[in-house]
């Protein structure tokens, strides 16, 4: 049953990306015909040197990086949920993007006094530095801590203290010198360098690639840490590196587009409803396929829908996974009632 | 000798390293089924949780086919012992050949997969708790009971010899408890598979298992054959029982008796007044019973809930002492209820007591009906 709904799933998933990537080359201010496009693409054509230009260094990196991290972002979502064994919670719950956006708004009050200047690299810097330190605090607590919604209520705690610090130095700062901060933490794909999508390449793959060897335990892990103990699984290692593994996709999702809401929470479950599994060998992938292709569809929603102003992607995203994820809950609610 | 499954050496559980329970040394050998009992928080669970390492033990060993379980590797002892835990599942999206088929965890490859054989032994271990039918359900969607004997199949496909059992017998009705002991020691007697569990009904425990352990206190309060363990006051004084009566050996459980003068006399016997008895009972009303020799079945019920009872010896008909003492009872009450047992030679001074009573003015109850109805 569910082998025919992968065989179906899977293929479907990439045709739709193979097929929104296209279009978001094709759709912008300058319109780009498919003729172009292939040649441009394949042929290396460069006598359009418009469009060439466009599309190299401009609409494709853009591309493969919102791809890029809306697949790690909806992956973390996964294992935070496979985490939590809620399917409501997502990755920014742990304190992460509260962490990385306070780290921001001091290094950037820092950078802004002494030189007068934040260069996009340090904002990249330190956003993945700030989410890695709320990150590690949340470590200290998951040894300790045994009980889940303990845990969970940290990390919501760790993101008032964090906002409550951010707000305070907010207050004392200067408006033009938090522009950055503001428009970090509206989240946005727009600037995407190919630098940018080598880096997040570079941590993304290989976690990708961890993620997917973990999947044996991990679907132990889904029915109870009770039975993933008796057949043999190390609990609190296997704890351990989900919130890593989790910790350093969302953190990197931060750092290159802020924190971006509802992706994370939202888009395993739509996968989950699809392949109707759990098992994460099965999800692994199909949870970071229909992110790339959520996350690109709408950074291309957030790109033309108001053209020529961009919309940050988050208000795109919040804009359609809110009312999935109030769906979600109802339908989740009926099921149990039944 | 017969050698041990699972050893217990003077093990003492705890939790935070505070000794709870010290001392346990229990045995258990291959295809024996071994029941702990006793009071709600005794400590049977965390007994149970200290054998799976669930819970670090404070002292002592678990011998696992006489290896100390401590130097064996958590896959290793995942092919030997399994477990069924009281912790909710609630996975999403998974039906029960699914959540069965993880029971495979300790002999499939890096990545999970189930060969032809792993599926065998699945279909065959759902097989054995009867749940074939519901291999393609959402295990979110199936009853307590079914739930029960499907996690029991997750057990199962372990192939373990050993599996440990935390009550699995609770919020399940009377049908699903039997069924689902009724597939334990199926399992014990056929494939040899030894199980240790914790059960709450005594009178179930006492049927199925070999070994009884008694929990409670900081030791272990009994420790035997269930023979030897419902022989006795035993249960009572696990369980603290003060009002009310357990009888050890048929498993029956009876209210405390009402107090005050006797209102009314119970001709019965041959489990004919056994309902007037549990009705009286229920109303508060204290009664007296006779005549019943010392082998009827009455006399379970009657003896823990009448406040007199006249008695011949097994076999024997009445004497006429017991008479003189049974028509003494009459005189003082207003109503004698006739439960309607049969007549026979041994039990003609029944005829005699219900005409001495009607002789006296007495009101004769006949029915379950009529006792409602009487003015007691």
């Amino acid at each position: 049953m569910s082998r025919i709904r992968s065989c179906i799933v899977f293929p479907l998933f990439l045709v739709l990306l193979l097929a929104a990537v296209i279009l978001s080359i094709h759709i912008g201010s300058v319109s780009i015909s498919a003729k172009d496009i292939v040649d441009i693409l394949f042929k290396g054509d460069r006598s359009n040197s418009v469009a060439y230009n466009i599309i190299w260094k401009i609409r494709l990196p853009r591309i493969v990086l919102a791809s890029l991290l809306g697949g790690a972002l909806s992956l973390s979502g996964f294992l935070i949920q496979t985490f939590f064994r809620n399917p409501i919670a997502g990755p920014f719950v742990l304190g992460i993007s509260s962490g990385a956006k306070l780290f921001l708004a001091i290094t950037t009050i820092i950078m802004t006094g002494l030189f007068n200047q934040m260069p996009v690299s340090v904002t990249v810097i330190a956003s993945f530095v700030g989410s890695l330190l709320s990150l590690l605090l949340v470590l200290l607590f998951t040894g300790k801590v045994r009980s889940m919604s303990i845990l969970l209520v940290i990390g919501i705690m760790i993101s008032y203290i964090c906002s409550a610090i951010t707000d305070l130095l907010i207050n004392f700062a200067n408006d033009s010198d938090i522009v950055n901060l503001t428009h970090w933490s509206m989240g946005s794909f727009s600037a995407a360098t190919w630098q940018d999508v080598y880096i997040s390449a570079f941590i993304v793959l290989p976690t990708l690639l961890i993620v997917f060897f973990a999947s044996k335990p991990m679907g132990a892990y889904l029915m109870g840490e009770g039975y993933a103990k008796s057949l043999g699984v190390n609990i609190r290692a296997f704890r351990v590196l989900l919130v890593l593994m989790t910790g350093i996709l969302s953190s990197c999702v931060a750092a290159f587009a802020g924190p971006i809401s509802f992706v994370g929470i939202a888009v395993p479950h739509i996968s989950r409803l699809l392949l109707k599994t759990s098992k994460p060998i099965l999800m692994i992938p199909a949870s970071f396929l229909c992110g790339a292709l959520f996350c690109v569809l709408c950074d291309l929603g957030a790109r033309t829908l108001f053209s020529p102003t961009e919309l940050s992607i988050s208000t795109v995203t919040s804009a359609i996974g809110a009312p999935i994820v109030i769906w979600l809950l109802i339908s989740r609610r009926r099921r149990n009632e039944d | 000798m017969k050698t041990d499954k699972l050893r217990l050496d003077s093990l003492t559980v705890g939790y935070n390293r505070v000794p709870l329970i010290s001392d346990i040394t229990l045995s258990l050998a291959k295809g024996e089924i071994m029941t702990l009992i006793g009071p709600n928080g005794a400590g049977k669970s965390t007994i149970l949780k200290s054998i799976t390492r669930h819970l670090a033990s404070i002292a002592g060993t678990v011998y696992l086919d006489d290896k100390n379980m401590r130097l064996i590797s958590g896959t290793d002892v995942a092919k030997k012992l399994a477990v069924v835990l009281t912790e909710r599942i609630r996975p999403e999206m998974m039906t029960c050949f699914e959540f069965v088929s993880a029971g495979r965890y300790p002999y499939t490859g890096s990545f999970g997969m189930l060969t032809a054989h792993d599926k065998e032994v699945v279909k065959g271990a759902l097989e054995k708790v009867n749940a074939l039918d519901i291999a393609d359900k959402d295990i979110s969607q199936i009853s307590d009971g079914q739930r029960q004997r499907i996690l029991l199949a997750r057990a199962i496909c372990q192939e373990p010899e050993v599996i440990v059992l935390d009550e699995p017998t609770s919020f399940l009705d009377i049908r699903h408890k039997i069924e689902l002991l009724g597939i334990l020691s199926d399992m014990a007697k056929k494939s040899g598979i030894s199980v240790v569990m914790s059960l709450h009904e005594i009178d179930l425990a006492q049927r199925v298992s070999d070994r009884i352990v008694c929990v409670k206190g900081d030791k272990i309060a009994a420790y035997g054959t269930p023979e030897e363990i419902f022989s006795d006051d035993t249960i009572k004084r696990l369980y603290d029982i003060e009002s009310g009566s357990f009888n050890a050996l048929l498993g029956n459980i009876e209210l405390a008796s009402p107090s005050g003068e006797i209102r009314c006399f119970v001709v019965g016997g041959g489990g004919c007044g056994i309902p007037y008895y549990r009705a009286l009972q229920k109303r508060g009303i204290p009664f007296a019973a006779g005549i019943l020799p010392g082998n009827d079945i009455d006399l379970a019920v009657a003896a823990p809930l009448a406040k007199y009872v006249v008695k011949t010896p097994p076999f024997m008909t009445a004497s006429p002492g017991d008479i003189a003492e049974a028509k003494k009872l009459i005189d003082s009450v207003d109503i004698v209820i006739d439960c309607g047992c049969p007549a026979g030679e041994l039990n003609c001074f029944n005829s005699q007591l219900l005409n001495y009573a009607s002789d006296k003015g007495k009101t004769i109850v006949k029915s379950l009906a009529e006792l409602e109805e009487a003015e007691l």
